[in-house]
């Protein structure tokens, strides 16, 4: 049955190149940890996107009882840990998550600088991974704000005078960021919102889709 | 493609009727070394890998329920921020006499563009064909010392920090809702002549203010109310209370009546 169907989409899409590419790509002993047990170290980057894809389901959940209001945040927040059934587990996940996928992202970075990884011929894929790195702390920059507790508004107001010191622009991506020159209130929160919801985890994922069709294309890079 | 032979007409899909590729996995048994398939042998390891991370992430997760302070209050000024643990760091930098004040630009947008723009760089700094860390020592040096500093940083960020203030500070305040009897024997006498300077400070809705503490939902027994009223307590002065020995001791039995239901 699941043959006969395989078939009729295979015939009209020829689906077997793509499912044969991402499938039958060979994993060399060296990075095998069943053979070597020392290449864990090459099992960071899988955790990281493990943890990534973690973030985004328990992020989609999150924003079922999250409101981006001043008004609203907190109590919403506080009614998803309390009172909520698992809420307390969805939050959890998501807060523990975004130190884990940090830690695992800046193994991974160091995995790939000690094994001398990001050189020739693999120059791009370094450029994309440091972006993807710029974008995680983004990320956690801008969901630090969103249970808009004290220190939520009190560290973003901190961040925002660091941006602020930025020569000639600083005040600009300021405003960008804050909503307005002085206030930080009900505008940054919708923007830090937005920035977090939207903006950044699209250029995440246009940014994991360049870093894994380059591993694919490239293949692992070889022993020491 | 077979310029325009296989198509019939425009509009007809390119993928042709025959000569499809069958559905077999490659031979790996020319391949170099242990060499497995992607699919489904090493996803499966992965996998277990996977599971243990996982096991150890929920463990964490119901272990440390995470924290939320009380509601966000632009108005608190003495309130000490502190950032999530990854830019402890940068923050622990801009605390340094040369990273802050008229210098914060050294430390707030120099040192970290510079980090981050090397780091993006890295592969046009070091064009060596050499892998191995200890055939590239300048880049493994400068790595490593980066590493110690970020970790010097973060550690003294971490010692330096007041975290019994940081706990206290941004404890949730329960905000109490009990009905108050107002025509109650106590509350006249709080609210009359002889508690004036009750009401001064503690407010007419008994909530507390800037100076004093919110009655409602208080944990004294009403000796202990009459107690406080009498000698003071903390910033409260003694002898307030204007009244007779009498009204003071209706007075702390209505008090110490304002209790949170259980």
């Amino acid at each position: 049955m699941l043959n006969k169907i395989y078939d009729w989409v295979d015939e009209r899409l020829d689906i077997t190149p793509i499912w044969r590419d991402i499938a039958d790509h060979e994993v060399p002993e060296h990075v095998n940890p069943a053979h070597h047990f020392s290449a864990f170290v090459y099992c960071f980057g899988g955790l990281t996107f493990f943890i990534t894809v973690i973030q985004i389901l328990s992020g989609m959940f999150l924003t079922m009882y999250y409101v981006p209001d001043v008004e609203n945040a907190w109590k919403s927040v506080y009614y998803l840990q309390n009172e909520v059934a698992f809420g307390e587990i969805v939050r959890g996940m998501h807060h523990w998550g975004a130190s884990l996928v940090i830690v695992m992202m800046f193994l991974h970075t160091l995995r790939v600088f000690f094994t001398g990884s990001y050189k020739k011929p693999r120059e791009l894929n370094w450029i994309v991974g440091v972006l993807i790195f710029c974008v995680m702390l983004g990320l956690g920059f801008t969901g630090y704000l969103l249970p808009w507790d004290m220190k939520a508004l009190f560290a973003t107001k901190v961040g925002i005078e660091i941006a602020a010191s930025v020569p000639f622009i600083g005040e600009l991506i300021k405003i960008l960021l804050a909503g307005d020159a002085t206030i930080i209130g009900a505008q940054t929160l919708t923007r830090f919102f937005a920035i977090h919801v939207f903006f950044l985890p699209a250029a995440l994922f246009a940014l994991l889709a360049a870093h894994f069709i380059m591993i694919r294309r490239q293949g692992i890079s070889g022993p020491l | 493609m077979h310029r325009g032979k296989g198509m019939k007409f425009v509009g007809d899909s390119r993928v042709k009727a025959n000569n499809r590729m069958v559905n077999m996995p490659k031979d790996y048994s020319e391949y170099p070394g242990k060499t497995e398939a992607f699919w489904p042998d090493f996803l499966l390891k992965e996998w277990m890998v996977g599971a243990v991370f996982l096991i150890g992430y929920l463990l964490l997760t119901v272990a440390h329920p995470s924290p939320l302070e009380g509601p966000a209050d632009p108005t608190n000024a003495s309130y000490i921020p502190l950032p999530d643990w990854y830019f402890l760091f940068l923050y622990q930098l801009l605390k340094y006499t040369y990273a802050s004040g008229p210098y914060n630009v050294i430390g707030a947008i120099i040192m970290p563009g510079l980090a981050i723009g090397a780091l993006m760089l890295m592969p046009f700094l070091d064009k060596g064909p050499e892998r191995r860390p200890s055939k590239r020592p300048l880049p493994t040096v400068f790595m490593l010392l980066s590493l110690a500093a970020m970790i010097f940083l973060t550690w003294e960020s971490v010692v330096n920090h007041d975290w019994e203030a940081a706990k206290a500070q941004g404890e949730i305040k329960e905000q109490v809702d009990i009905e108050i009897d107002e025509t109650a024997e106590g509350f006249l006498i709080f609210s009359g002549e002889q508690g004036k300077s009750c009401i001064a400070c503690h407010g007419a809705d008994m909530q507390g203010g800037g100076a004093a503490p919110a009655l409602v939902g208080n944990e004294l027994t009403a000796e202990e109310v009459a107690e406080v009223i009498k000698n003071g307590r903390g910033a409260m002065p003694a002898g307030q209370f204007a009244g007779t020995d009498e009204e003071l001791q209706v007075l702390a039995e209505f008090i110490a009546s304002l209790k949170a239901e259980e």
